[in-house]
């Protein structure tokens, strides 16, 4: 925890966006977690990516649940919308949120006990309901609030701190979101911010669910030689398959990469995802074989990382819903009360 | 790039810009966090050892340090480090206990000192303490040389000149005024061991246009002309006054003649008013006392009527930038005329010893300066050294300061029968930590983002009045404090250590600056572009790691740290520590023991 606030002088130099802000008016009050969390690189990703894609902190709606993941939205973009909901119940609030107003971009900020423990339900129905929005897990394998206990995405044999290994197998929840439909499917690492912040920034932009597992070690209770979370071991065993970048409109593309390794996927506001395989066997856009890949490399005790899954042009909430376009708080009363006679002809219609 | 040698000691010693830029090296930031703790005694200590005349340098300084100040580049304004000397100086206790003991029994060794300027009264007070005798001769009837002679009592009153002189002829110094020096040959027939050359630069540059003749009971040299007010043998002037120079010198000339009786005061400059010699505050100061300062004047010729005169006449440049120098070409606008009764010159000085014999082994370059060595400043006759003005031409009395530290050092080498420039100590770098705990550091390391405060200024028409009113009041306590808190403790460095990091990214998503950036390794052309912020500042070091384990460096650029300690307060395995450096420059004091 740090008592010193963050003094408001910036570099003269720092880049503004197309709206004029600089990165730091992306940020917000200074974390409170522990020296070193990984979960720390990861808002500092998103404040990056969220600039980079000059989107006004205020259409941004930020929710999370309960534990130190779910802290995390206070100390980035001090100027969005947010709700930090009960525990495990992020996604409830999403979908409401979601429902009642698609115009604003939703980022959920949840971690392994939120999501794969308590919240694994709400995490299972949020992605089979597509609501719109980057759902980011910060995931460290440990119950760092409660002091250090193994969650349910600690591998079987990683030890805690004290040396104690762990009996059980971990859910992944990257397999987990590629099998229930989720659209968007990444993994990556807080300690990689070039892999991550292009991904942050698809995962915004893209139309469906969007899951991003970022394994963000516990420097307190799992940063460690037993762990398989630490930083030291993730970037030991992480075998990155696809490379994001994302081409705004006004970019200019440097690199050119050769042929058949890239695929081109435009995003509905004109820009264009590069996906660049890294593995000559990886397809991102087939269910099965991502799915099957993933789990092989999990076998083999390596992390997949990178645009695991992608299926653009995925419908979503609204579309299977047919509800309104314009979000509530633009409805007249008229719309969104139409009276007695209204209920009445819809009542008739169903009998 | 190769990973920085951090016990380089100017390594560290450049990141604090001010104590580099200054001629003595003052630990600026280590006085001013001691008045923000009202430890005025030791902070004026600070000063009084590194540049000896902290009450009259917080009120005259050139004030190189201010330019250099960090804060002019991460917000506008420098710290007020001069007004703040000032402060410790003003509300100073009792400093004898923190006095050097002179000891009663010589060592044998006599010193001679030509001139008692802040030059050879440094270079006394640091051979006193080891045993030296020390005479020293001028031809004024007191101390201080040019600092009681030329700056006006209204900048610099009286009683804190003579505090701080006679602080230092009270120690021991056989003082002997009224002395004119008139042959060198003479003084080294007296044999001392060693001579102190500080007689400054006490000749005012003249300027030999038509008329100049004529009119000569009309005009005075600005320098002897303040001199002659300082021992109060002028109390007035009459009529219109000219100033011609756009110098410090030129700024006191001008406020002067506005106390004593001017009708009117123009001052009149050849260059442009950016590039005028004087500073800025001097500048100011003359301009809200009314004075008007004329630019892109040359002057062409006095005008008169049988010898009284009557004005001068003036043509018109404006400046051009050519190869990157100014040049100045008439703008074809007719000549104008300045009407005046009196013409004070201060276009400039030289170090001028036509009282040194050119027979004695003392080489002379084709400018007429003394060939000097930089290091000891040894003249080519051993047992003669020079420093001040009269080393290297006008300067100011930090300079002086510095040079007196050198030249005491040099004389003692010499008269230990060393070599004065091979058997110099060396500087060194000591760093130490300032964690206190978690997350307590042992300097204020939260950053005050409030803007300079302005020195307050006595009543302008009062101060007119009276010359001898000083004009600025200087800074009260409670501003003094505020001030502080404005510096940045440069000198609290963020010292890392590679072999703890674990590449958390923790202290680059942190840092305010965006000073900090883990890279791969490139040439330093390359890696100033490659951070998260451009490091364009190319005189501002980069701090570069050894390659840590995923094959990258940590790069700092120096430029913009706030030095705010963020980096340390949250990096998880204190691979970062704010450590305070203190860079030792060599002084004769550590021979003492």
């Amino acid at each position: 925890m740090t008592f010193v606030p963050k003094p408001k002088a910036r570099h003269p130099l720092l880049k503004t966006n197309e709206i004029g802000l600089t990165r730091r008016d992306y940020e917000a009050i200074v974390s409170t977690l522990c020296a070193g969390c990984g979960h720390d690189s990861v808002s500092a990703a998103v404040i990056q990516a969220c600039h980079e894609l000059s989107i006004p902190p205020h259409q941004f709606a930020k929710v999370s649940g309960i534990g130190c993941s779910s802290k995390t939205p206070s100390y980035f973009l001090g100027n969005a919308h947010g709700f930090n909901s009960v525990h495990g119940r992020m996604p409830s609030i999403a979908t409401g949120a979601y429902l009642a107003n698609k115009e604003l971009k939703y980022i959920g900020i949840s971690g392994d006990g939120d999501s794969a423990s308590i919240g694994l339900g709400q995490f299972a129905h949020i992605i089979r309901r597509k609501v719109d929005m980057c759902y980011i897990v910060d995931n460290n394998g440990t119950y760092g609030l409660t002091k250090g206990q193994f969650s349910a995405t600690n591998d079987r044999g990683s030890t805690s701190k004290r040396g104690v290994p762990n009996l059980y197998a971990p859910i992944d929840l990257v397999s987990l979101a590629i099998q229930l439909g989720a659209s968007f499917v990444a993994r990556s690492f807080s300690g990689d911010k070039q892999q991550l912040i292009p991904l942050i920034k698809a995962a915004v932009l893209h139309k469906g669910f969007a899951f991003i597992d970022v394994i963000s070690p516990c420097v307190m209770f799992n940063n460690h030689e037993g762990s398989t979370k630490s930083y030291t071991h993730v970037r030991n065993h992480t075998e990155p398959v696809i490379d994001a970048s994302l081409i705004m409109p006004r970019d200019e593309i440097t690199v050119e990469y050769e042929e058949g390794t890239t695929i081109s996927v435009p995003m509905h506001d004109g820009s264009e995802l590069q996906l660049r395989k890294l593995s000559d066997s990886y397809e991102p856009n087939d269910r099965v074989s991502a799915l099957t890949y993933v789990q092989q490399a999990q076998e083999e005790g390596e992390i997949a990382t990178g645009l695991l899954f992608l299926e653009e042009d995925a419908v979503n909430c609204h579309d299977i819903l047919g509800t309104s376009d314009t979000p509530f708080n633009g409805l007249e009363q008229e719309s969104l009360c139409p009276g007695v006679e209204k209920l009445e002809q819809i009542n008739d219609s169903l009998r | 790039m190769q990973p920085t040698d951090i016990r380089d000691p100017n390594y560290f010693h450049k990141v604090v810009d001010c104590q580099w830029a200054c001629p003595a090296h003052t630990p600026v930031p280590e006085y001013i966090r001691l008045i923000a703790q009202e430890r005025y005694t030791e902070a004026y200590m600070i000063n009084w050892e590194s540049n000896v005349f902290p009450g009259i340098l917080g009120r005259t300084c050139d004030r190189p340090c201010e330019p250099a100040c960090r804060r002019v580049r991460t917000e506008e304004k420098p710290v007020a480090i001069c007004r703040l000397k000032r402060v410790a100086a003003d509300h100073k206790g009792d400093i004898t206990p923190y006095l050097p003991k002179v000891p009663k029994k010589k060592n044998g060794k006599r010193i001679a000192l030509l001139g008692a300027g802040p030059a050879s009264l440094a270079v006394a007070r640091d051979l006193l303490p080891l045993g030296y005798t020390i005479d020293m001769f001028d031809r004024d009837p007191g101390g201080g040389g040019m600092m009681r002679s030329q700056i006006p009592a209204f900048r610099l009153p009286k009683d804190v000149l003579e505090e701080e002189v006679d602080l230092i002829v009270n120690m021991g110094v056989n003082a002997r005024y009224n002395y004119e020096i008139s042959s060198m040959k003479e003084m080294l027939d007296m044999d001392y061991d060693a001579y102190f050359v500080g007689t400054g630069a006490p000749r005012g540059r003249d300027l030999d246009l038509p008329g100049r003749k004529e009119v000569s009971k009309h005009i005075s040299i600005g320098i002897d002309w303040l001199s002659s007010v300082a021992f109060g043998h002028t109390t007035s002037i009459s009529g219109k006054v000219i100033v011609m120079g756009g110098g410090n010198t030129a700024m006191d000339c001008c406020r002067t003649s506005n106390r004593l009786g001017a009708e009117c005061v123009t001052v009149v400059v050849r260059s442009a008013f950016d590039v005028m010699k004087a500073s800025d505050w001097e500048k100011e100061d003359a301009m809200a006392e009314g004075i008007p300062i004329l630019n892109n004047r040359p002057p062409k010729e006095f005008v008169h009527e049988n010898g009284k005169l009557k004005g001068v006449v003036f043509g018109r440049v404006k400046p051009i930038e050519a190869d990157g120098r100014l040049k100045y070409v008439p703008t074809g606008e007719p000549d104008v005329f300045i009407e005046a009764n009196h013409i004070l010159m201060a276009i400039g000085q030289e170090n001028h010893c036509p009282w040194i014999e050119r027979d004695l082994g003392i080489e002379f370059d084709k400018w007429d300066c003394p060939v000097i060595d930089e290091d000891s400043l040894q003249s080519t006759h051993e047992k003669i050294f020079f420093g001040g003005d009269s080393a290297f031409g006008p300067e100011n009395i930090i300079w002086a300061s510095a040079h007196a530290h050198k030249a005491a050092i040099s004389i003692h080498l010499f008269c230990q029968g060393k070599d004065p420039k091979h058997d110099r100590p060396p500087e060194a770098v000591n760093l130490i930590s300032q964690k206190m705990g978690i997350h307590e550091w042992s300097y204020d390391a939260e950053h005050d983002p409030s803007q300079r405060h302005i020195v307050p200024h006595a009543d302008l028409k009062r101060s007119l009045d009276n010359i001898k009113v000083e004009v600025e009041l200087g800074f009260d306590e409670d501003l003094g404090f505020k001030e502080a808190q404005r510096c940045l403790n440069c000198d609290v460095q963020t010292v890392f250590t590679e072999k703890l990091c674990i590449e958390c990214d923790a202290c680059v998503d942190i840092c305010p600056m965006d000073c900090i950036t883990f890279t791969p390794n490139a040439p330093e052309a390359e890696l100033r572009t490659a951070l998260t912020a451009p490091a364009e500042t190319l005189d501002q070091d980069l701090y570069v790691s050894e390659t840590l384990p995923t094959n990258r460096v940590m790069v700092k650029d120096e430029d913009l740290c706030l030095h705010c300690g963020l980096c340390a307060e949250r990096c998880p395995t204190n691979a970062w520590d704010m450590q305070k450096s203190i860079i030792h420059i060599p002084q004769l004091s550590s021979y003492a023991e």
